[in-house]
């Protein structure tokens, strides 16, 4: 590869969307370290949950985005996570540090089984039946009374003492959002994530030039399930409980809603989605306790009026800028 | 270099290929004909992997490979294109081919290695010999009908097949196009010395193009052999040619 035809490749656009890009999440990054300086701890609060949501909305779009795969119940791997964490700080005398990497393995341990099953089908029956098994995986959980506690959750879980205080469950969650999503973003740019692009695409095709499409997909689930793992560590570091809620149908059908609510073709998008939805439930939580209602209202709305997303609408907006600008 | 042997496939009681035989010799360009219904696309889907046969026999450089995977057919040197349009529609068109590259050069599973910069000059060799060098950043869904049929073999180009196997490339094209489709054909044999295996409707580029032909007819194998020999023989021009005129 001479330089020479590097240079015949680069695409202007892209590389100029490549530095907004960088700008954008550097100014982003460095105002929200600045944030617990000037907000009260109810909002550094709030501001973890939303980093913690934004890591697992934006695990999700890897498969639903990407990988064109109708997840519908990645919360799985996300309580699965927590409660690994939960179980092995109240039940074993392992140390904290264990328990932290312990639970995006386990999470994705539980995703390669799952997936195993999953990518066997396609569209509507690949998400019933990421539904179906997980659901098995929250009644497990449910009834399991002697490991998990049941109906009741954990609560208490013991954190190290330099994680008790919210502003530094604030940065540490910080630190851990921005190195995972490095490393999804980096994946979304490498062969893989290109070949998962043209699975979505084309699968037929795909198998064609010699993709072991199935193979691909689960491999996209698995890292999915990793990092929503590590999205279930960071629930316990904020929330320091966890209830069989979080493995409910409903936890994933609003992280579903992030997605689309911030754009599946933006890698940004679900991360948006995420903080406007988290945002939005504490606010409309203060005023009426129907917040299902308002959040099917804005599906309903989304769906028939903005149905690429929030940032995949203004990219598009943008691009067609460029475009004029460009003359093509 | 491929050999298809009683090969047989149904699909609910319908006997799609009752007794398909096929020899493609290395170096050669071998066409498939037959009336509508045939079974030329269930043969090349046989073949691909893409469909299981119910019996008989796919050898391909001696190795069978009769109801294997497709993508580990692709890996053992046969790369095809379709019939209809079937590319990665939301891809640009480098990176269409590029994805095939990779593919080929199985790094389809790397996780750390920016994509654009990878095997960035094979892929604009193919473009380039393609004549799609100019469209290289645009959406393949902006392109034209016959630059994507054209796209659609560059992408089997892509994974360097020995054995290239073209699904009516000229399905759908002016008579323009088609020419352009031919001196592809044309070039890909002689100057790279790919083999090919291809089905076609358009007698004359068939005849154009083909060293050896075989006639597909109601499932089965009714002639095998030189294009003279074919235009010549009495079950054929009963079976297909006749019909026509």
């Amino acid at each position: 590869m001479s330089t020479n035809n590097l240079k015949l490749i680069e695409n202007p656009k892209g590389k100029f969307n490549t530095y907004l890009g960088l700008g954008i999440a550097a100014v982003g990054i460095i105002v929200l370290l600045l944030a617990p300086g000037f907000l009260t701890q109810y909002y550094v609060y709030l501001l973890a949950t939303v980093f913690t949501t934004a890591l697992l909305a934006t695990s999700l779009n890897l498969v639903l985005g990407y990988g064109g795969l109708l997840h519908l119940h990645h919360g799985v791997f996300f309580g699965v996570g927590a409660y690994t964490v939960a179980i092995v700080t109240t039940k074993t005398s392992w140390p904290f540090a264990v328990a932290v990497l312990l639970a995006p393995l386990v999470a994705a341990l539980i995703a390669l089984v799952i997936g195993w099953f999953c990518v066997r089908l396609r569209g509507l029956y690949f998400g019933m039946l990421t539904l179906a098994l997980g659901q098995l995986v929250w009644a497990i959980v449910y009834r399991w009374n002697a490991l998990t506690n049941g109906d009741n959750g954990i609560h208490a879980i013991p954190v190290p003492e330099f994680l008790t205080s919210i502003n530094s469950v604030y940065y540490a969650t910080l630190l851990i959002l921005v190195i995972s999503l490095i490393i999804l973003y980096i994946i979304t740019e490498s062969p893989f994530g290109l070949m998962l692009l043209a699975t979505r695409d084309n699968p037929v095709r795909s198998e064609s030039v010699g993709v072991n499409v199935k193979r691909h997909r689960l491999t996209a689930f698995v890292i999915a399930g990793f990092f929503a793992g590590i999205a279930g560590v960071l629930f316990v570091l904020v929330e320091r409980s966890v209830a069989p809620s979080l493995l409910f149908w409903s936890e994933s059908a609003e992280v579903l809603i992030m997605c689309l609510m911030g754009g599946l073709t933006v890698f940004m998008g679900p991360m948006l989605g995420a903080g406007i939805l988290v945002l939005l439930s504490m606010v409309v939580g203060l005023y009426t306790e129907y917040w299902l209602l308002v959040l099917g209202l804005l599906l309903l709305l989304l769906v028939l009026f903005l149905p690429q997303g929030i940032l995949g609408y203004l990219m598009e907006i943008y691009n067609k800028s460029q475009d004029k600008r460009g003359g093509n | 270099m491929l050999q298809v042997e009683q090969l047989k496939k149904s699909f609910d009681g319908f006997q799609a290929i009752s007794d398909a035989n096929l020899l493609v010799p290395k170096g050669e360009v071998v066409a498939v004909i037959g009336p509508n219904g045939a079974g030329k696309s269930t043969l090349f889907n046989l073949i691909t992997g893409h469909l299981q046969a119910d019996s008989g026999h796919i050898r391909f450089q001696g190795k069978e490979i009769t109801s294997m995977a497709p993508y580990k057919i692709c890996h053992r040197g046969m790369a095809r294109s379709f019939q209809l349009i079937n590319i990665f529609s939301s891809l640009t068109v480098f990176e269409n081919v590029q994805a095939s590259v990779i593919a080929k050069h199985r790094l389809d599973q790397n996780f750390f290695r920016p994509a654009k910069k990878l095997f960035i000059e094979e892929t604009l060799e193919i473009l380039d010999s393609f004549e799609l060098f100019d469209f290289k950043d645009r959406s393949c869904s902006a392109l034209s009908y016959g630059d994507q049929k054209v796209l659609e073999i560059a992408i089997a180009l892509g994974s360097k097949p020995e054995l290239l196997l073209l699904d009516e490339p000229t399905a759908g094209m002016s008579s323009e196009e088609t020419r352009r489709i031919v001196n592809l054909i044309k070039h890909l044999s002689r100057e790279k010395g790919l083999t090919i295996l291809l089905t076609e409707h358009d007698m004359e580029l068939v005849f154009d193009v083909a060293q050896k032909i075989m006639v597909l007819h109601q499932g089965k194998t009714i002639a095998q052999g030189l294009p003279q020999d074919i235009r010549n023989d009495k079950s054929v021009q009963n079976a297909y040619l006749g019909e026509t005129g």
